[in-house]
């Protein structure tokens, strides 16, 4: 980094905060309690929080949607609504500032507690510049700082960030940068005035992985150059391992786990922590192993029943579990708080998630041990192009341009087969994705699937037979199922479009039901009265419903909390065995892809780079984006995070309306760096292949690849 | 009658939310229940929408029982009393032809309900069909259906009302061509509304699925959109109402609405207001209802909105 110390504390020659502790605990929480009205009666959202944080430590606070993590830092920062009562005690350096009224408060916000929102986008304000904003975070809290005093400190703030030509991009607006690039934005402005804690509210779930490396990256070197202790809130825990020091796991709005990060990982003892440990897709398992499955949600904080909130999920679970809900205690390590009864036999008999957790038994199915070449393919893409055109001209519309959003791709699904598709958000995955579904010609190549060829369909009615076997399952949760429409209609509709009997309706919908883990009777309910998970199953069991030979994924299980994501892969498994499925699975989570795939593509802008088995690939990457892509992923393993050397990439993807000549990669890529000139006008001129490597089923569009172990 | 749809549509969910829940079971898998007793709850709390609503429906049974308890027809003639101010035999009084105001008012009042329900009931349909398909088919479609929409806006309305309506076939149901007059020019801002909607709905992903399930797109139209969308119906169609019925007043005061032997609350203002501060009551009842009905349906469609919007913007467990 270009600044240093010295040189930050001459730009603000005005009178420095005095800090005034630089060791010790800066931020005490004690019994810290949050509590909303509802119609329902009060939520609980926070119950007893406690925890101290040293400066320069960097604490996580761990949980899955709705068990207060967020609700915590906010209540800390006093930016809950009014209607929220909040009791305990916060302390700063000894002073209490909760329940601080809104003036003082400000005063201590933004200058002694700084704060990083998860999206980027809405936390800065679209009207003004970036420099105007970081100015503003500097001058509300010292008048006497000159504008263009201010205005020098954003600029060494942005480049400190890493932000390229930083003189430059502090004009710019909001709009004018990329996610990550504002996420950078964002922590300039945290660390503008040099603030004690920095509570970082889910930083990169926002962003991609690669992405997602810089920022960790750069909060790193933030927190490096202000010494100031962080509060991590996430539900990534490989982000935690690579980041935290300490970690607090939270259930149900309680504490049920606090200890050192080593501790939490290697050693934990209570069982949640151990689920959510289990139920994490490991980037580095080469063999699979099944994913421990936590049954059942989270318990909703209104009018919780008496015991261990966590004991209905629990296979632990004795009676005794229910009586009252067990403190936080000391386990067999000093610094190591479990709230579990139990923690002294998870200790002394070494139970891990698979002695815990009921693990499904993954059978490979009478397909896969048929060799892949006598397998009958299910979907193959021929040199698929999609464009798209880019007008300009209200009256007359003219083209400008052209989206090279899929620029020639080739693949193949056999039958009983998964495919995994990676690739950064603007790549093209979704619309490779799109196209196949449609059914309908593409700008150029061909898509065929079952054998037929989408080019020769002329009637919808011949569309609609063809779509009985190929069906698609959503991302969200939310938006894939029609809240109008009561579940049972919802998982029927397909069968109704191809006009199937009515009784035969009514028994199959049931029979999907229970495939899927439903209860048959809860089918006259609607959407919103389940969970996340429960709607992604709905999804499923809906794609199902025609008992198609290949099925789509679109990240299934991306916006699902990690219990309920294990259950939801563990049954995809299932499903595909037992139904011999071939599935074709877009994600942008290399651990899931790695879990469930037998074979991965990745795609880079339009262009597929890395084809392969997954294993071969994974372990053995010769492309360089395959490499970043890979070593950007966090392992949730403290020791092994520790000792990775990641491979940054720099900037973001490039526009696919105006792509780099030759090899796409090129201007990101860390080996083209290395080349020398001569070899760099190899890349610059030739489009590289995909070059078989020699081994079976790997191949690489790279002019120099080499293998390379970043996992 | 088709007054009391709205009204009775809120009551039989009272009704239902009431009586349905014989097993715990079943109250459980009636939760479609549960989100209308939620809605009719949230309408109750609105003490505003509630009278009105009471008011309304005290004002449609008027409008119905009305003729068959007043001691006089609305065509009837009193040869003894002409323009008689209030009396025990006359309770509003006469007119100058010696009819009787009272039951000249209640006639009035059925025809400008009836009126304002059809015109309401028709024009806001006739929104949802344009604005959805509109926005659903996009291309082509969308372009000459917005082009009409425009068209539509920028012809003066009441003109050409007035020219078809007096110009038109006459005689006793020479006011339905009213009623389509002014539906076929009362739906298109609503209609660009649905059409806004509706482009943001075709994108979710269950529209999406239903399309990839090859499902047909007027039965996407119908079974995915509109019901979606049906909050903002509801209101659109009840505060279409209140517009409707001043319509058709503001037409028949000019004399090119509701046409002679016909009555409406226009055509009975219109002759009072001559006389106005002389014969103060043959005016002053019909433009008094009129105020009374009016007002009465915006509280309802004020009401129907506070209760539906939070929850069509939170139709999953969003807050």
């Amino acid at each position: 980094m270009s600044t240093d110390t010295t040189d930050r504390s001459t730009a603000t020659a005005a009178p420095r905060k005095q800090r005034r502790t630089t060791e010790g605990t800066v931020l005490t929480v004690r019994d810290l309690n949050v509590t909303f009205p509802s119609e329902a009666g009060p939520v609980k959202a926070v119950r007893g929080l406690n925890f101290d944080l040293a400066a320069g430590e960097t604490m996580a606070i761990v949980g899955e949607s709705g068990s207060g993590k967020s609700v915590s830092s906010y209540a800390m920062m006093g930016l809950l609504p009014q209607n929220a009562r909040i009791t305990g005690s916060v302390k700063l350096h000894g002073d209490e500032i909760l329940n601080l009224d809104d003036a003082r408060m400000s005063r201590i916000r933004g200058r002694e507690l700084a704060i990083i929102f998860q999206d980027p986008l809405s936390a800065l304000t679209p009207v003004y510049s970036i420099g105007d904003q970081i100015v503003e975070a500097i001058r509300t809290h010292d008048k006497s700082v000159p504008k263009a005093k201010a205005m020098n400190r954003a600029v060494e703030l942005l480049d400190l960030v890493g932000i390229p030509n930083p003189q430059v991009r502090v004009r710019s607006f909001p709009h004018e940068f990329s996610g990550g690039m504002r996420q950078r934005a964002m922590i300039a402005m945290a660390i503008a005035n040099d603030p004690d804690v920095i509570i970082a509210d889910e930083p990169t779930t926002a962003l991609d992985v690669t992405i997602q490396a810089q920022v960790l990256e750069v909060l790193k070197t933030a927190q490096r150059e202000t010494g100031a202790a962080m509060i991590m809130i996430t539900h990534d825990l490989g982000v935690v391992a690579g980041i935290a020091d300490r970690v607090t796991v939270m259930y149900a709005g309680r504490p049920v786990e606090q200890g050192s990060v080593d501790e939490i990982f290697y050693a934990p003892r209570m069982p949640y922590t151990i689920g959510l440990l289990g139920a994490v897709p490991r980037l580095d398992a080469s063999e699979k192993q099944p994913l421990a499955s936590l049954e059942g949600n989270p318990p909703s904080v209104v009018n919780l029943p008496p015991g261990c909130p966590f004991a209905p999920r629990c296979p632990m679970h004795q009676p005794d579990c229910l009586t009252a809900e067990p403190p936080l205690v000391p386990t067999d390590r000093p610094a190591h708080t479990a709230a579990c009864i139990y923690s002294d036999t998870i200790a002394t008999r070494e139970l891990g998630y698979a002695d815990i957790f009921p693990v499904p038994d993954l059978r490979p199915s009478s397909l896969e041990q048929a060799p892949r070449e006598s397998r009958p393919t299910v979907l193959e893409l021929q040199d698929l192009h999609r464009h798209y055109p880019l007008m300009k001209g209200a009256i007359f519309r003219r083209r400008v341009g052209t989206v090279y959003a899929v620029d020639g791709i080739d693949l193949e699904i056999r039958k009983g087969e998964t495919l995994g598709l990676v690739g950064e958000s603007g790549c093209g995955k979704s619309t490779t994705l799109l196209e196949v579904l449609q059914l309908k010609p593409p700008t150029e190549g061909n898509v065929v699937v079952l054998g037929k060829d989408v080019r020769e369909i002329r009637s919808g009615a011949e569309r609609r037979e063809l779509r009985r076997d190929l069906q698609v399952v959503f991302q969200d949760p939310m938006a894939s199922l029609d809240p109008r429409l009561p579940v049972f209609d919802i998982i029927a509709e397909p069968m109704t479009v191809q006009k199937m009997d009515k009784q035969a309706v009514e028994k199959r919908v049931r029979e999907l039901m229970a495939l899927v883990g439903l209860e048959p009777s809860h089918a006259d309910r609607y959407p919103q009265h389940f969970s996340g998970g429960q709607r992604q199953r709905i999804g499923i069991a809906r794609a199902l419903a025609l008992e198609p030979k290949l099925l789509v994924l679109d990240e299934p299980v991306s916006a699902l909390d990690v219990s309920i994501q294990a259950g939801v892969i563990n049954l995809l498994d299932e499903l595909k065995t037992r139904l011999g499925l071939s599935y074709l699975f877009v994600a942008h989570d290399l651990s899931v892809v790695r879990h469930i795939a037998d074979r991965v593509a990745v795609m880079y802008l339009g262009k597929l780079v890395e084809v392969g088995d997954v294993d071969r690939v994974f372990d053995h990457p010769t492309h360089p984006y395959t490499q970043a892509l890979l070593s950007a992923i966090p392992l949730p393993d403290p020791e092994k995070e520790r000792s990775r050397q990641r491979i940054l990439l720099t900037g973001d993807l490039p526009s696919p309306a105006n792509p780099p000549s030759g090899c796409k990669f090129r201007t990101r890529c860390p080996k083209f760096q290395t080349l020398s000139e001569s070899q760099q006008q190899l890349c610059i001129d030739t489009p590289p292949d995909l070059f078989d490597l020699g081994v079976p089923d790997h191949r690489s569009a790279c002019h120099y690849n080499a293998e390379l172990q970043v996992i | 009658m088709s007054e009391q749809l709205i009204g009775e549509q809120v009551v039989a969910a009272e009704l239902s939310g009431e009586t349905d829940n014989p097993t715990p079971e079943e109250q459980r898998s009636g939760k479609r229940l549960n989100r209308r007793q939620l809605i009719v709850r949230r309408f109750l709390r609105n003490k505003t929408a509630v009278v009105g609503l009471v008011v309304f429906l005290l004002l449609a049974l008027l409008a119905i029982v009305g003729p068959y308890v007043t001691p006089w027809g609305w065509d009837q003639i009193d040869d003894s009393s002409f323009l008689s101010p209030p009396s025990a035999s006359h309770w509003l009084g006469t007119t100058q032809e010696g009819r009787d105001v009272l039951a000249l008012t209640i006639k009035g009042l059925s025809k400008s309900m009836l009126v304002g329900v059809l015109v309401a009931l028709l024009s806001t349909s006739m929104a949802a069909l344009v604005g959805s398909v509109a926005a659903y088919f996009g291309m082509i479609v969308e372009k000459t259906l917005l082009w009409i929409i425009d068209l539509l806006l920028v012809i003066p309305s009441f003109l050409i009302i007035a020219v078809i309506s007096t110009g038109g076939p006459q005689g006793a149901y020479s006011w339905l061509l009213l009623v389509l007059l002014l539906a076929a020019f009362g739906w298109m801002l609503t209609a660009r509304v649905v059409r806004s909607l509706t482009l943001a709905l075709k994108d979710l992903d269950y529209v999406q699925a239903a399309r990839f399930m090859s499902v047909p797109a007027p039965t996407i139209i119908v079974r995915h959109i509109l019901p979606n969308i049906s909050s903002l119906l509801v209101v659109d169609a009840t505060l279409n109402v209140g517009g409707a019925i001043l319509g058709e007043t503001g037409l028949s005061y000019f004399g090119f609405g509701i046409q002679p032997p016909d009555t409406s609350l226009g055509t009975l203002i219109a002759d009072g207001q001559s006389s106005a501060t002389v014969f103060p009551w043959i005016f002053l009842s019909p433009a008094i209802l009129l105020v009374i009905i009016v007002l009465s349906v915006n509280a309802i469609g004020d009401g129907l909105r506070d209760a539906l919007d939070p929850n069509s913007g939170a139709s999953g467990r969003a807050m």
